[in-house]
């Protein structure tokens, strides 16, 4: 247990460490262009940066070729953070307000994928025939790039929205589809038969026994289907604009700010991050020690 | 006394056609009896439990409980499990609750508490109530099952060898503690041993069932030792060297060469040193 404990802090310092060279490498590759810009741009022009402040041009988020150094990130990232619900129309929304539009569509689409995973994976599972039967089509559904599904969500839904939320809900469904029906599929016999003695009615045996034996597969499945939930929301709001986090991305790349789309990178990772450790504490709350 | 359970010419094969692993199995037993059945491993315990139990079917043959044929599980029989199969998420109480709650499910929560903590109580497990099966021994599991068989309070109990993984002490501990429960709540139970000194400490009769492919009952063996036997007396008992080696030759020689009697013929029932009727007695074939 001691070994362990000090191994987490070492860990933790190490990553520390980690942290603060890959940022030192990243300021000094950087710093070099960003200057060199920086001064070429007030050489060409001779205008006084305070005058470009005047205009709304901040010399420290200007767009420019260099590539931004570590502290202008963490300066847009602050003027972000410490605003992050404004919303000036379509092209210019405060950070919460893109996230939380992405958020909502994952969730949405992972939703009611959940309503129809978990309960047809429970059917599949427990009837070997059914599990023939569809098998062929999971197999072929399976492997198609979710964005595929695109242009028929949009011609059929005629909403981007809405069509984001198909996109989600289709790149859910199959990892909580097949995780369910295996799950439910590999019950203990002899829990079955100790049901059955009991004279356990099939609704209490679905869920008092083969719900709790299946649900660590289950949302090991909902885990997956989260994870790729995530990077899909990002290229399907790139692809019909609009909203979301995906979409301030593109947008930025659009205004050549591309302080702000790293920004944005961070904000997916750690967003991404954050729901995996959600679905990790749900994983830890149903699993058990067999 | 009628009889309780009626077995009438049993036998089970796994693949139509294939060799019956058991077959022509006839035995009875009344109510209140504590019956043993003896065999080597693979000779067909599991599977004729288990189609007393209804969670398999005979191919051949029929069971009977109080007049009734066996048709599928039911409340009225209750199962110890050789693997214990408990709930691994369960905790020890919860598994028991589990039982009880199927049996009486319109019984107060309070109520159903305190009466599988007092079944829990009963077999020794005060105090580990709150544990996971996983942080139990071998031995603290297959109480948990035995508690969760007896809280329903079933007609028959049906043990499948529930003190196999045990070691000598706690084997003696709960077969002591099995024989007083029984014997207080007039338990009638069909229970597959291993072990020589267990049936003849626990059972009215015992079963000895020949090796398969094709196991019959070979005879039934009447235990004839007082019934105030304990684990510490029962070495005293006149009778007690002439069962055991009765028994005994019959697993280490005699189950090999058996020869298989006709169908339709009951096993004899032997008294060792007292009597011998080695002749097998025809048989009341019932008329459906
Ligand atoms: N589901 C099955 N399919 C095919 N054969 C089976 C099946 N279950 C059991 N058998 C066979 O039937 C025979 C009897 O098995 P059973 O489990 O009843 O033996 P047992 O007497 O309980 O043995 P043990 O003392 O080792 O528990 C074995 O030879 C086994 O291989
Ligand atoms: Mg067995």
């Amino acid at each position: 247990m001691v070994g362990a404990q000090r191994r987490s802090a070492l860990a933790a310092v190490l990553s520390v460490v980690f942290l603060v060279l890959l940022l030192l490498a990243w300021h000094l590759a950087t710093l070099q262009s960003a200057s060199s810009v920086a001064s070429a741009a007030v050489s060409t022009a001779g205008v006084d940066p305070e005058y470009l402040k005047l205009l709304g041009k901040d010399p420290g988020t200007t767009k420019t070729t260099g590539f931004p150094t570590p502290l202008q990130i963490g300066e847009a990232g602050w003027k972000h953070i410490t605003n992050p619900f404004y919303d000036n129309g379509p092209n210019d929304k405060g950070i919460a307000i893109q996230l939380g539009h992405s958020l909502l569509r994952v969730g949405l689409g992972f939703f009611i994928a959940c309503l129809v995973a978990i309960p047809l994976g429970f059917v599949i599972g427990m009837s070997p025939l059914l599990s023939e039967a569809l098998n062929p089509f999971i197999q072929v559904l399976k492997p198609i790039s979710p964005l595929a599904w695109m242009p028929l969500a949009l011609y059929t839904i005629k909403d981007s929205s809405t069509s984001g939320i198909f996109v989600i809900f289709i790149c859910s469904i199959w990892p909580m589809l097949i995780n369910t029906a295996f799950g439910v599929a590999g019950v203990r016999r002899d829990l079955l038969n100790v049901a059955a003695t009991l004279e356990v009615t099939p609704l209490r045996r679905a869920f008092l026994v083969i719900l709790p034996t299946a649900a660590p597969t289950i949302v090991t499945g909902m885990r997956i289907s989260m994870g790729i939930a995530w990077l899909v929301i990002v290229a399907a709001e790139m692809l019909v604009g609009g909203t979301g986090i995906g979409y301030f991305v593109w947008n930025e790349w659009n205004n050549l700010s591309i302080t702000n789309v790293i920004f944005a990178i961070l904000v997916i990772g750690v967003s991404g991050m954050f729901l995996d450790f959600l679905f990790a504490r749900l994983q830890k709350l149903v699993s058990y020690v067999d | 006394m009628s009889e309780f359970l009626k077995v009438e010419a049993l036998g089970k094969s796994f693949a139509p056609g294939a060799m019956p692993v058991f077959e022509n199995v006839w035995f009875d037993i009344t109510k209140g009896e504590f019956v043993c059945i003896i065999g080597h491993s693979g000779c067909g315990k599991t599977t004729i439990l288990n189609v007393l139990a209804g969670l398999d079917r005979a191919t051949t043959g029929n069971v009977f409980m109080m007049k009734r044929e066996v048709k599928g599980p039911s409340l009225e029989r209750g199962v110890v499990f050789q693997s214990h199969a408990l709930m691994p998420w369960l905790s020890v109480k919860k598994n028991v609750l589990f039982a009880v709650n199927s049996r009486w499910p319109d019984l107060p929560r309070d109520e159903a508490e305190t009466r599988a903590l007092r079944y829990i109580e009963m077999v020794g497990l005060k105090g580990a109530e709150h544990k996971k099966p996983s942080e139990l021994s071998g031995g603290m599991k297959q109480r948990v099952g035995i508690a969760r068989a007896f809280c329903i309070e079933p007609k028959m109990l049906l043990l499948d060898e529930p003190f196999g993984a045990l070691d000598a002490l706690t084997r003696g501990t709960i077969q002591d503690e099995l024989l007083r429960i029984v014997q207080a709540t007039h338990q009638t139970v069909f229970m597959i041993t291993h072990d020589v000194d267990e049936a003849m400490l626990l059972a009215d009769r015992i079963l000895l069932m020949s090796n398969g492919p094709r196991a019959q009952i070979a005879e039934i063996v009447q235990n004839t030792m007082t019934r105030e036997r304990t684990r510490n007396t029962i070495h005293h008992d006149p009778q007690y060297y002439r069962i055991r080696n009765h028994l005994v030759d019959f697993l280490v020689n005699r189950s090999k060469e058996y020869q298989p009697r006709e169908a339709g013929l009951q096993p004899p029932t032997v008294k060792p040193g007292i009597e011998s009727d080695d002749k097998p007695r025809p048989t009341l074939v019932r008329v459906a």
